[in-house]
Parts: structure tokens; sequence; C-alpha cells
């Protein structure tokens, strides 16, 4: 099933809630086939000529639609949330396991700073209240990759609550307009991630890995403010670079750093918010904006149909593009929380509230912490923005696309080039490039130093853009070669020598006396073909505006 | 040598009196000739020896040590030689024991042996399979005070591995022999003299107050008013933290598992209908249900409530100027079996831990002392209660007391025949050097 057009209204899309006009269609005049009450038929109002196009489906522009999700991130530490063994992608299977996490009994969970210190920079990153206190507990229930029988987690008070996250979409038809938007964020808080389950159906049987059981996770939840894919799909994208800005995760999806779970309802507007469903799992960049548009173009139709949404949890299937029911639940799980009672709550202070002569190894100094956050993403577009006076759409770009920022920097590094242009030829010739050929920045043939090699020829006028274009493409065609190489091998060099210009324009003005002719009685497209001829003179070697210049001198005198 | 306080054979071993391997060996003797009390389910005489060989070397040279519970771990740091599992169910430990509503002190009270729960927090439960993780402590059980408190030396402080261990560092254990009591308030808890109390242990009680009062003690009756609610608020929290404990014994990890192939939740029921017994599925059963979601509320909050207001009782009596409670520890002398078996293990439960489950909550140290033989000739002990963290203060007058009443301490044949020789060199000025 190919991916669902959007039929309701998205604020980002095309059809906005509030311009939709409810009234009919065609115009003032009653549509087609009916005659209702003499006044009407008798209104002075010229009737607007019915477009032969389809009654609107039912109900079209009448849904407004809900997203609120809930991400987990692997925090970025070197062992688990409550033991010592190691945190390591891809390791042999059940290598990483403590007695701990393997839940042998006796054994006693012990919190690992790094993850408290981890949340409290999120939190501190998303605008958080940071709980000075915050408590554990246990969420039961089972299944085979828990261990335990219950997951450790913050349900009564997590470590941080009530904070946003700033995103901005471009919308627009040239998308080159940018809207702020802003999505709350309900907690943050620490839990343990579980082990790994791989269902062999061949042998029906489960095979369990507990290297990933009692890793760190953050849950980070947001409030559903969202309306749509594209949305909830920039708010990711926003969320992992403040991730990954902070390093408290590496937030990369397709190694399971970063899971996203969707709570998606629809109602009308005006009435209360609707049936939720719960989507899991969307663990790809990619198809979680399908996945969340699929679902909701799910519940419209199903409710438009007489149907109703049922309160349950969903997956995406990638391969149909749709989402599937999952948990076969005759009523709903009760977890049965009870507090960690081998956990003592969580204090942690402020410069103001450490107590005197604390050990700094027992103690976590939420000020200090937010002297030492890193520089966020925001901040980074707006600096790019002040320091190279580009758009904004162009900072969110360059943030966006992975290692982009990174390969920007080095070329402005190594040129001279104004840098409007170096934006203009990364986030146009070389993202283009990488998109034509499905690649990452890092699997670039043209490293930064030979895109600096070529804009510093061409800020010289050593070639002219015409050209800079075709050493591009040869760059990236054969990697190895220089810039200048290419310019050489392809004689694609601008001519230097003014005199011998000079002489090219005399001689070819001498040789098409016709063109000057039409020239001097005004013939704009005159100069054109002379400049044409001058070019094609100077085997293309010479910059058509300086062409012009000479031009224009030489007839004048 | 068998019959010696822990210091006097740990001189003794020092000095080369006795061997490592000679003590073990009578050790090992004992416990076959009281096999029929069946009171240890494994022995491991081969590890045992095997840890006696090593002992012999350590007396000559240092030891680091691989994994083991912090408990036993310092023990064998210590140089104690681990005999063998002793016979409680599956979720007990063995002679450490472990107390979560009196599993220690009770069994100590009806064999004639000190048995001593600690302050909560004070000794790590890494390593002990949690019953009830915010009740349970290791428990010591020694033939004297003394040894007690020596073991408690040993084993207390903050472990990293335990977070609900105390930061603060440990006081030594040594206790000074009490001679002076006139400073001491005792108090009896007057909720404590309870109908079912036989009339034995009552006049024993009676007696120990006025003992302590007739050596110049201050001896109160004081009140711990929701003493009543005790055995319901213990049953409600045990319970629920039981059936969160149990959780994860679904036979995947380790221990038996079913052969069952439909499910996996038809493994987990089937592998947990026959891996626990009638009392301890009872008891999860139990506890889920005060922790569904719609229960929660009603139940464990209001336990852990009740529980709050229980150890406050204590904290109010403790801050009148009492420094030690004086109580029985179980109801009577032993039960004979056939007797005992008429019960259920609810009631049982329930009647035998009356004295001694609200320290549990209240997370107090409490001691076991054997005070006198019955009518029967069967071992009757009695219990103080101190405030938290003063073990020290608290063992001090259960070593005066155990000093005042001389119990006549089990003398076995074994014991009788092979001390005399090695002990003919004195040993009354022994120094306790660590």
């Amino acid at each position: 099933m190919a991916a669902p057009v959007l039929r309701w209204c998205c604020p980002a899309r095309r059809w906005i809630l509030a311009n939709i006009d409810r009234g009919p269609r065609h115009g003032r005049g009653a549509p087609t086939g009916s005659r209702s009450s003499g006044k009407r038929g008798q209104s002075s109002v010229a009737q607007q000529p019915l477009v032969t196009a389809q009654k609107p489906r039912k109900g079209e522009h009448q849904w407004a639609a809900v997203v609120g999700l809930e991400i987990h991130a692997q925090i970025s530490s070197n062992s688990k949330l409550f033991s010592g063994s190691q945190v390591h992608f891809a390791a042999p299977p059940n290598s990483l396991v403590s007695f701990f996490d393997a839940s042998l009994p006796g054994t006693l969970p012990v919190l690992n700073r790094r993850c408290v210190e981890a949340a409290v920079m999120t939190g501190l990153a998303l605008n958080c209240h940071i709980n000075k206190k915050s408590l554990f507990d246990r969420k039961h229930y089972f299944y085979a990759d828990l261990p335990a029988g219950y997951q450790i987690t913050q349900q009564r008070l997590p470590i941080a609550v009530k904070g946003s996250l700033a995103y901005s979409i471009c919308v627009g038809k040239k998308r080159n307009q940018v809207i702020n938007k802003t999505v709350r964020i309900k907690q943050i808080q620490l839990e343990q991630d579980s082990g790994k389950s791989l269902h062999d159906d061949l042998r029906s049987q489960t095979l369990i890995d507990l290297n990933r059981a009692g890793v760190g996770l953050l849950e980070v939840v947001l409030e559903p403010d969202m309306s749509c894919g594209e949305e909830a799909a920039t708010a990711v994208r926003e969320l992992q670079l403040i991730l990954q800005a902070l390093g408290t995760s590496q937030a990369n999806m397709a190694e399971g750093q970063l899971r996203v779970d969707a709570n998606i309802s629809v109602h009308r507007p005006g009435e209360p918010l609707g049936v939720r469903t719960e989507v899991k799992n969307l663990n790809s960049a990619r198809f979680l904006a399908k996945a969340i548009d699929y679902e909701i173009q799910r519940q419209i139709e199903e409710l438009e149909n007489g149907g109703e949404i049922l309160n349950e949890t969903r997956s995406f299937d990638y391969k149909l593009g749709c989402t599937v029911p999952m948990r076969d639940k005759e009523g709903k799980q009760d977890y049965r929380f009870i507090p960690e009672p081998n956990l003592p709550p969580l204090l942690l202070y402020d410069s103001a509230s450490l107590p005197a002569g604390a050990d700094p190894q027992q103690v976590i100094n939420i000020d200090q912490l937010r002297e030492q956050l890193p520089e966020l993403p925001s901040v980074t577009r707006e600096k790019l923005v002040q320091q190279y006076g580009m758009l904004p759409e162009h900072s969110l770009t360059l943030l966006n696309e992975v290692g982009l920022l990174e390969f920007f920097q080095n070329v402005m590094k190594e040129t001279r080039a104004e840098p409007k242009k170096v934006t203009s030829w990364v986030l146009n010739t070389f993202l283009g490039f990488l998109k034509q050929q499905n690649l990452a920045v890092s699997e670039s043939p043209v490293t930064p130093s030979a895109l600096a090699e070529l804009l510093n020829l061409l800020d010289q006028k050593a070639i002219s853009s015409a050209a800079a274009k075709k050493v591009f493409e040869e760059l990236w065609r054969s990697g190895g070669k220089t810039p200048a190489q290419i310019v050489s091998e392809k004689r694609l060099e601008l001519m230097q020598d003014q005199e011998a210009l000079e002489q090219l324009c005399q001689a070819t003005m001498e040789e098409h006396p016709q063109v000057v002719m039409d020239l001097k009685k005004g013939n704009p497209r005159a100069i054109n073909k002379l400049i044409g001829l001058v070019r094609k003179a100077t085997l293309n070697r010479a910059d058509p505006t300086v062409i012009k210049e000479m031009l224009e001198k030489q007839l004048s005198s | 040598m068998l019959g010696r306080t822990l210091r006097e054979v740990s001189a003794a071993l020092k000095q080369g009196q006795i061997t490592p391997t000679e003590l073990c060996q009578k050790c090992l003797s004992l416990i076959k000739k009281t096999k029929f009390l069946n009171a240890y389910i494994t022995v491991s005489e081969d590890v045992a020896l095997k840890q006696a060989e090593e002992s012999e070397e350590r007396y000559k040279k240092g030891y680091v040590p691989p994994y083991n519970a912090t408990v036993v771990q310092k023990l064998l740091d210590q140089g104690a030689l681990l005999m063998g599992k002793t016979n409680l169910d599956e979720f007990a430990m063995g002679a450490l024991g472990s107390d979560t509503g009196g599993s220690t002190r009770n069994p100590a009270a009806h064999c004639g042996v000190v048995g001593l729960k600690p302050s909560y927090g004070l000794v790590s439960r890494h390593g002990l399979i949690p019953l009830v993780n915010s009740m349970d402590v290791p428990g010591i059980l020694t033939r004297c005070v003394d040894d007690a408190a020596t073991v408690l030396g040993v084993l207390a402080g903050h472990d990293c591995k335990d977070s609900t261990t105390v930061q603060d560092p440990v006081q030594s254990f040594i206790l000074p022999s009490l001679t002076d009591v006139s400073k001491l308030c005792i108090g009896i808890p007057k909720e404590y003299l309870v109908p079912e109390l036989s009339s034995e242990v009552q006049s024993l009680w009676s007696k120990a107050a006025k003992l302590f009062e007739s050596e110049g003690a201050k001896v109160i009756e004081v009140s711990l008013p929701h003493t009543s609610y005790s055995i319901v608020c213990y049953l409600v929290l045990c319970t629920s933290e039981v059936a969160s404990n149990m959780a994860r014994f679904d036979g995947l990890e380790y221990g038996h598992r079913c052969d069952i192939k439909v499910s996996t939740e038809a493994m987990y029921a089937a592998t947990r209908r026959e891996g626990f017994n009638d009392v301890v599925r009872g008891r999860i059963l139990s506890g889920n249900f005060f922790i569904l979601k719609e229960n929660y509320e009603n139940y464990f909050i209001k336990a852990q409530k009740v529980r709050r207001l229980i150890a406050n009782d204590f904290v109010n009596v403790f801050n009148s100027g009492v420094d030690v409670l004086l109580t029985p520890t179980t109801l009577s002398e032993a039960v004979p079996y056939m007797e005992f078996i008429k019960e259920d293990n609810r009631t049982r439960s329930a009647q035998g831990d009356i004295f001694t489950q609200a320290v549990n909550m209240a997370g107090l140290p409490a001691v076991s002392v054997p005070m006198a033989l019955s009518s029967q000739g069967l071992p009757v002990g009695l219990q103080f209660i101190g405030r938290a963290f003063c073990d020290q203060q608290l063992l001090t007058v259960a070593k005066w007391f155990e000093k005042q009443v001389q119990f006549p301490v089990i003398q076995l044949q074994e014991i009788m025949g092979d001390c005399s020789s090695v002990f003919e060199n004195d040993l009354a000025s022994v120094s306790l050097k660590q």
C-alpha cells in the first residue's frame, strides 16, 4: 500500500484548518439540482461558475489529529544504570551481563552517577524543572527479556518535569518559510532497558540476549502538542541533535539508541479528544512521519465509516507501510507499581543547598552541571546566522544533515570565498549530489579540502561558475584528482591575459560586422551573440561578464 | 574447644594450640553425631576441609578473596570456615540467619542460643536472598552475647553494593562488662502482655524485670499503642514485597524449570507452581492482590502509614528516657511437631512473630538471650530491643543479663571429651588481638 495522501488539516501542509471554508464550495448559489427557497433564487449575486469537480469527501476538512510521543534514549555511559557491566553495541550475546542484570537473588541495584548527570543535563537543556528529590519504583510484568519480572523506573516522582522543546518546520512552496513551534515536555525519567528477544519461528523458540538488560534509559515524554507526522519527526530530530550535542545519548535510531512510541488520536475541532492508540517502536527516522500519518488516516477513515477506535497498542509494519495491532490483551495490564525498596530517594543539590563539607563524589550539584552544558543546536544555528549571514532555514539544514555542519566548517576553514557562496555550494550543489545518490556526508567522494580549493579558484576568478560546476562533477566522479588538476586537464581556466582577450574581441567584431551593425541599431540580442562568439573563440575560457564589459568598452571608443 | 567463645578459639588458633583442620574435623564429627537433629541440609565437608587447609596457609601469608555475599565474605576474610547450609525454608539463609519478622530471634529462643537482629542499614544485604527488602537484616546466631558482638563487629559497616547501608563509620563492638545498671532505664511494653502468653514465659519475664530492678535499674511500664495492628500491617507489606521479589523466579536464568513448550506464559506458570511451596505461593498471591492498582491505596499505602505509626511508638518511648525494652521473644517454649502442624502457617507466623516483627518494621536492633529452661526442659529466651544504631548499648545490657541468669548452655558429649586437654594451659587471661 502506498503512503496515503494527507487529507486532514495539518498546519504545515497546504490546507490550513483555519482557512478552510466550511460552506459550499461552489459559490454562493445553491448546489446543482436543488432549488431551495425563493429568496435565494432571487438573489442578485451572480452565481459563480460551477466547477465540475467532485463533491468534497465527507468530513475531509473537519478532523484534527493529536500526537504525543514517548521517546526512550539510551544513555551514553560506560556501565549500566544499576550495575557495573559494560555498555557496548553488538557485543557477543550475553557477554555483558552481571549477576544483578541476570536477576540472581541477593543482588542489589547501585545507582550510576553518570546516568544521573545525563538526566539532569538533558532536563536542563530542555528547560525542565529538576526535582531535587526523585524516587525509584518497580513496574511489574512478566516477559522473557525482563529477568527480574519488574523494571526499575521512576513513576511517582521523576527526575525532571515540565520542560519544553522548540523546533522549526519549513513550509511554503519552496519550503523556505520557517515556522517555530514548541512541544511541552511532561517529564524525563531514568529507567532500565530490557534485554532483547529474538524469535526463531522455525524452531519455535525465543532466544534471549541480556546484554541490553539494565542499560540506562532516559524516557522523555512529549505532551500531545503535535498534529502530524512531520511535526513529530522534526521534534524527534531536534531532540536527537540536543542529546548528541550534550553527549548524553548518541541517539542513533538505527542502533536502537533512540526509540519512539507515538500516542495518536483524532477528533473534530471543538469536540473532546478521541480515543488514542499507541504505536510502538518507531525505530526509523525515515518511517516515523509515515507511520504516524498512516495511523491518523486510518483512524479518520475508521470513524468516517462509522467504526470506533480501540484503545490498543499497534506497531508499524515497514514492508506493508501500515500499522497493525500488536499485543493480544484481554483487559489492560496492571503493572502493580511499588516503591523500589533497595534505593533510597535520589537527592540532588544546587550551590545554595549543598551541605558544607560534602564529599563531591557523593553529591551532584545541578548548578555546576548547568555551567558545564555544551552549546545547544539552537545556539549553534543562531551563531551561523549571525556569523555567516545565512538564512535560518539554511542553518536548519546544516544541522539536520548528519555531518554536514562539520563539512561546511571545514570548507570555511580552508577557503577565502564568501560564506554565502560556500553556503550555497554546500547546501545546493554538494547536498544535491548526495541526495541524488542517497549518500551520507561521510560517504562523500568530495572532501572539504577539495571543495575549498575549488571555491578558491572560483573566488580568484581563475575559472567561471559554469566551469566550476563541471570541475565539481568531475571531482565527484573521480575522487582522487585535485580541482587544479581537473581544471588544467580540461583546460577550463579563464583567460588571464587581458590584452589577448581584447584582441580577440576586436577580431571577433571585425569578423562579424553585421552583428556589430545590429548592435549599433539597438538590437538587444546582438550583444549576446557577440559575447557567444568571443566565448567560442576563447574556447569557453572567458567570463561572459568580462567579455561584455570589454566589448562595450571597445564599441564606445 | 567447641564450647569456647569465638575470641578464645581464635586466640587458640593463632597460638597454634589447635590447627584449623583439627577444629574443622571436630565440627564435622559433631555434625555427624547430631545428624538426627537434621540441622544441616548440606554439609560441605570437602569445601570446609579445603578451606581449613587454606586457612592454615593464611596464617602465614596474605589473601585476596573472590565474590560472595558481603557478610559471608567478611567472615571468610576473618578466617571463618563455612560448615554448610542449614535447614530452613527455601528462602532463609543458614547459621548466619536472616531476620525479617523474627526468624533469627525465634529459633534462637527455642534453641537456647543468642539471636541478634542488628539495626537495619548496619549490615549489608548484598547476597542475602531478599524476602522483604525493607525489613530483612542478616541475623547472627551464637552461643553467647560476646560472640554476637564479635561477629557484628566484622559484619557491620557501609557496603557500596548495598545502597541501604549507612555511610557513617561504624564503631567497634567490644563490649564492656557492665557492673552498674543503676543508670539504666528498662521499658516493659504493656501491650506485649497478651492472653496467649504462656504462664511460664510470663513469669520468667517478670523475674527478669525484677532482676534489673533489684540491681538498681529503673524499670517502667511503657506503651506501644499500635502494637495490635502490627501483625496485619506486617502481613500486607511482607506479602507485597515477597510477590515482587519472587517475580524473578521464572526458571529462565537459574533454578528449576518446567518442560512446557506451549508458550512462555505457560512455562512460567507451571515452573512457578512447581517451584514454590504452598506457603510461598500463598504469600505471592496475596501480595499481588494488595498491590493491584485498585487496592494499592487501601492496602499497601495504608499499611505503610500504619508502619510509620508503629515506628513512631518506639521513637516516642526511647525519647522518654528508656534505654532498652524488655519483652518475651516467643509465646512459649518450642511446640512439639504434632502440635505445631495443627495450625496453618499463617496462624503460626502470626503467633510466632507477635513479639518480634514490630522490631523489623521499625528497623531497630533486637537480641534474644536464653534465660532458663522450661518445666519441660526446653529453652526460653527473652528479647531486648534497643534504639536504632545503638547495637553496642543493646548488647552491653544483654551481656550483663546473660551473666546474671547463667543459662545452662547445652553440653554435648563431644565437647566435654576433647576440650579439656587443649585448655590445660591457661586461657584465663587470653588477649583479644584482632
